[in-house]
């Protein structure tokens, strides 16, 4: 998208949209054959593989000047001295940026976003300064040359899950942090068969392939009258939302003084949902240049402590069961590192609520502050942790009890959402573990350590996946007709899910037309608010606000529109839809080899079978489903971070010693989605697919390994040392 | 210091010269990115590790991030969008469309390229880490293996490397490779 502007700062933006066959004036709207559920082309394909979709960094600019940000280097303490004479030396230099002389932020909407207004250190990676430059390399130069003197304070940077300062969280995700039903002791007491361990992980890093980036442009109007002025942020994210209500209030501006684009995302996995410091960086530096436009672009090595990651944690689970193996007690206390900056609390042990059946169950998310960057939503932030643990658990519990695993599960299937008493609107997990099953060949499984293929040991492992509904709040969307099309307006993005495709496909069949003639003109301001593209809800949610504003549409101006005509339509979640618990369910299977000689886990086949409701577009939504069990796959067998407890850094920041999967690491993926309808997510009966993927996948290849080799691995990654110290 | 160190250097970037006065600092990568605008190749990690800025320079790939310009004065590069366009795709871009090969589209123009120059390496009788017979230097067969380890330099977050390797079989199948 570009975005100019006339001499009163109002904006005449003009999208790039993906690319659509010219207009059929004969293919008229009427009755005919609809377009959710078949197989359509990625719209914004050509462009992207032209290299020609424009991502943040790349929108053309008119004489820009760079910003280079200056990261602590220390894990707390206070900045004591600055020493910009070098930096501010170097040819190109327009102004070193510290909180001696930063502008002033306004109003402290997100404790994380507070930068540059003192002296005090929270964490290693804090964005302590910056050199607005006229080039990138200028501005590079001289950050390495800005110093900063501190007097370092005592740190704390490592999860230790039982230390004194852990505390229980009191809400997670609008519910109860921790919650106890029936007599968990009592129930522990009663089983016959039992489990006891904890499941761990480091924290794991997005590693989105686009760096955050962003052209930042302040359109200071009139020094008479401040509500003119105008903050355009050309960014990569998931949607403007959060920006409009975190960052805006930051730089003192109302939310409409910001506008934000983001027409092409290259990947976001959670960690471009919300605004993170550079962002401010590149406002403040905006607000002083003004009119020039500002560009940032993160290192990769900047991104490991600037925009978020999915924290580390310890999750402690006990399972009984009786002879039969129905579960008598399930506990799952999870402990989690969070940033005394700002704490945000994956939830874990929500999957574990629901999953089973069991008589009594304790759950409690607990957290433990530390002097590290804080963390945000990592592609199914909880689910991913919580069922690792869970369906860890439930393998070493088959083990023990001598029961099949899918069959343990299918014994304590409930009849409603063990939590709350609620009617499922739809759960189909024992029909995809029967077609997983079938489909996999899981009656080939034999007991641990039997199989063999030369060096390598052979194991089979399996595991349930589940993610909820994550719709609540009301939004809108606008369909308007021009030049023989129809445009989809609303502030989603396109994050790589497909939903340039498959909004077009939902709004053709709301107004009966041919999608070719649907354009999409989404990842903006300036359209109508929606909610940002997370928590799997997009194609559901804005689906449902489509829908309304297709049918608003047509209620308005009938089969034949007059050029210009537009009509607004809202949607919230389907009314009476808070009486049933609504999830996605599905089941993982992998095949995995280990070397005897090296201990290497290679994976040979994975499948992933799901009831998802409504599949819009089998095409992207395979990808996508395979995309989360890719990462998935990489967070078990590779993703490993490692902090250092002295300087609190992460000392493998970048791609080269932080590994995640590669080409050479991913077997064929096999995906097969169950035929389902479920009318309470949304209008066209579809469910969340973005995050489910991921969740269950991690524990299927650890008790493929255990299967492999008779080795239980508690922590991931699952590499070839833990393997051998197993 | 860019005025007393700056270098002429001539780079003809999808068949289009250009002539540029450089800081010999300056990457083939940001030469394209920030100087020249052409921005059909990305930055993914600006230091080798992801393959997201790879291009084709004198007909090899090579990951432009990790090349100085100065060094490539004269150089024939070509990008993604050098490879076709969208209204005339290149053969791999056609095939990566219809296996759906790219979900965010960041790290696709390199994919591309460098697909585009490996499919040259195995024709021109290139082994890789997992060919069995090195000495040979027939084109190679590209097994879903071969076109794995070859393409293992360029990484998707996204996860569409199995749509990538059917893409790119498609195309070594009718070049007669596969
Ligand atoms: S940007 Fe060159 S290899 Fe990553
Ligand atoms: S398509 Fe997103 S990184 Fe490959």
């Amino acid at each position: 998208m570009t975005a100019t502007r006339d001499a009163q700062g109002r904006s005449s933006e003009s999208p790039v949209l993906p690319l659509h066959a010219a207009p059929d004036p004969q293919r008229s709207a009427g009755p005919r054959e609809p377009s959710v559920g078949t197989d359509r082309r990625r719209v914004d394909a050509p462009l992207k593989v032209t290299g020609t979709a424009p991502y943040a960094y790349e929108h053309p600019t008119t004489n820009p000047c760079h910003v280079w940000p200056v990261l602590s280097t220390i894990a707390r303490g206070t900045i004591i001295g600055v020493d910009a004479s070098r930096a501010a030396a170097v040819p190109g230099v327009i102004r070193v940026l510290t909180h001696a002389d930063a502008p002033r932020l306004r109003v402290k909407a997100d404790a994380g976003l507070w930068i540059l207004q003192g002296p005090e250190v929270h964490h290693r990676g804090q964005i302590i300064g910056g050199v607005i430059a006229d080039t990138p390399e200028a501005a590079r130069e001289a950050a390495e040359l800005l110093v900063f003197t501190y007097d370092e304070a005592p740190s704390k940077v490592e999860l230790d899950p039982d230390g004194p300062d852990v505390t229980t969280a009191k809400v997670v995700l609008m519910r109860p942090g921790s919650e106890t039903k029936g007599d968990p002791e009592q129930g522990w007491g009663e089983g016959v068969h039992r489990v006891d361990a904890t499941y761990e992980h480091t924290a794991q890093y997005h590693a989105q392939m686009e760096p955050h980036a962003v052209i930042a442009t302040w359109h200071e109007v009139s020094p008479l009258d401040v509500r003119a002025t105008r903050l355009t942020l050309q960014d990569s994210n998931q949607g403007p939302l959060p920006h409009r209500l975190l960052l805006a209030p930051l730089l003192g501006l109302l939310p409409h003084q910001l506008d934000v684009s983001s027409p092409y995302v290259g990947g976001a996995f959670g960690g471009k949902a919300f605004p993170h410091p550079h962002l401010v960086l590149a406002s403040l530096a905006a607000k002083i240049v003004s009119p020039r436009p500002v560009k940032l672009a993160l290192t990769r090595q900047q991104m490991f402590s600037v925009v978020g990651h999915r924290a580390a944690s310890s999750q402690h689970v006990r399972l009984a069961a009786d002879a039969e193996g129905r579960l008598t007690m399930v506990e799952h206390v999870s402990t989690q590192a969070a940033s005394r900056v700002k704490n945000s609390v994956d939830h874990s042990c929500m999957s574990t609520r629901m999953m089973y059946a069991t008589p009594n169950r304790h759950t409690e998310h607990r957290v433990l502050e530390l002097d590290v960057p804080p963390s945000t939503w990592m592609r199914a932030p909880g689910d991913f942790t919580g069922m690792f643990a869970l369906e860890t658990a439930l393998d070493e519990l088959a083990h023990t009890a001598g029961i099949d695993p899918v069959d343990l599960r299918v014994r304590n299937e409930p009849d409603v959402d063990p939590e709350n008493g609620k009617p499922w609107s739809t759960r189909a997990l024992v029909a995809c573990l029967q077609r997983g099953a079938e489909r996999f060949g899981w009656d080939e499984r034999q007991a641990p350590g039997q199989r063999r293929d030369g060096e390598w040991q052979i194991g089979l492992g399996m595991a349930s996946a589940v993610f909820p509904n994550m719709h609540m709040v009301t939004f809108a969307a606008k369909i308007l007709f021009t030049g023989g099309r129809y445009v989809v307006q609303l502030q989603a993005s396109d994050i790589g899910t497909g939903a340039h495709t498959v909004l077009a496909q939902i709004a053709a069949d709301a107004l009966g037309v041919d999608p070719d003639l649907v354009v999409t003109d989404i990842g903006r301001t300036g359209t109508p608010m929606a909610m940002v593209a997370g928590g799997s809800s997009g194609t559901y949610e804005w689906g449902n606000s489509v829908v309304a504003a297709c049918e608003a549409f047509r209620r308005k101006h009938g089969l034949h529109p007059a050029e210009g005509a537009s009509a607004t339509g809202r949607s919230g979640p389907p009314k009476g839809s808070n009486k049933y618990s609504r999830n996605a369910f599905g089941a993982h299977f992998a095949e995995v080899a280990v070397s005897s000689v090296t201990d290497e886990v290679r994976v040979r086949r994975l499948l992933g079978v799901y009831a998802a409701g409504t599949i819009i577009n089998p095409r992207t939504a395979r990808s996508q489903v395979m995309g989360g069990m890719i990462m998935a796959l990489s967070g078990a067998l590779l993703e490993e971070s490692y902090r250092d407890p002295r300087f609190g850094h992460i000392a493998n920041g970048d791609l080269a010693s932080y590994h995640v999967a590669a080409h050479a690491d991913v077997p064929p993926i096999d995906v097969e989605f169950l035929p389902e309808h479920d009318p309470w997510f949304g209008a066209k009966g579809s469910k969340g697919i973005g995050e489910i993927g991921m969740v269950g996948t991690p524990a299927a290849l650890g008790n493929a390994v255990f299967n492999a080799t008779g080795k239980r691995l508690r922590s991931l990654p699952f590499t070839p040392s833990a393997l051998a110290e197993a | 210091m860019p005025d007393q160190h700056s270098h002429p250097t001539t780079l003809t970037v999808n068949g289009e010269r250009h002539d540029l006065v450089l800081d010999p600092r300056v990457s083939v990568l940001d030469a394209l990115r920030d100087r020249l605008g052409v921005t059909s190749v990305k930055k993914g990690c600006d230091h080798g590790q992801c393959g997201a800025c790879t291009v084709i320079a004198d007909g090899r790939r090579i990951v432009s991030c990790l090349a100085l310009a100065v060094s490539y004065d004269g150089a024939e590069v070509t990008t993604a969008a050098g490879l076709g366009s969208v209204g005339a795709l290149g053969a791999l871009q056609e095939a990566f469309v219809d296996r759906d090969a790219l979900q965010c589209g960041y790290c696709t123009p390199g994919q591309v390229c460098s697909a585009e120059a490996m499919l040259a390496e195995a024709e021109a009788g290139m082994p890789s880490h997992v060919t069995a017979d090195v000495a040979a230097l027939d084109p190679v067969r590209l097994s879903p293996e071969e076109v794995r380890e070859r393409m293992s330099g360029n990484l998707c977050r996204c996860g569409a490397y199995p749509n990538i390797v059917d893409a790119i079989l498609d195309v070594a199948g009718e070049r007669g490779l596969a």
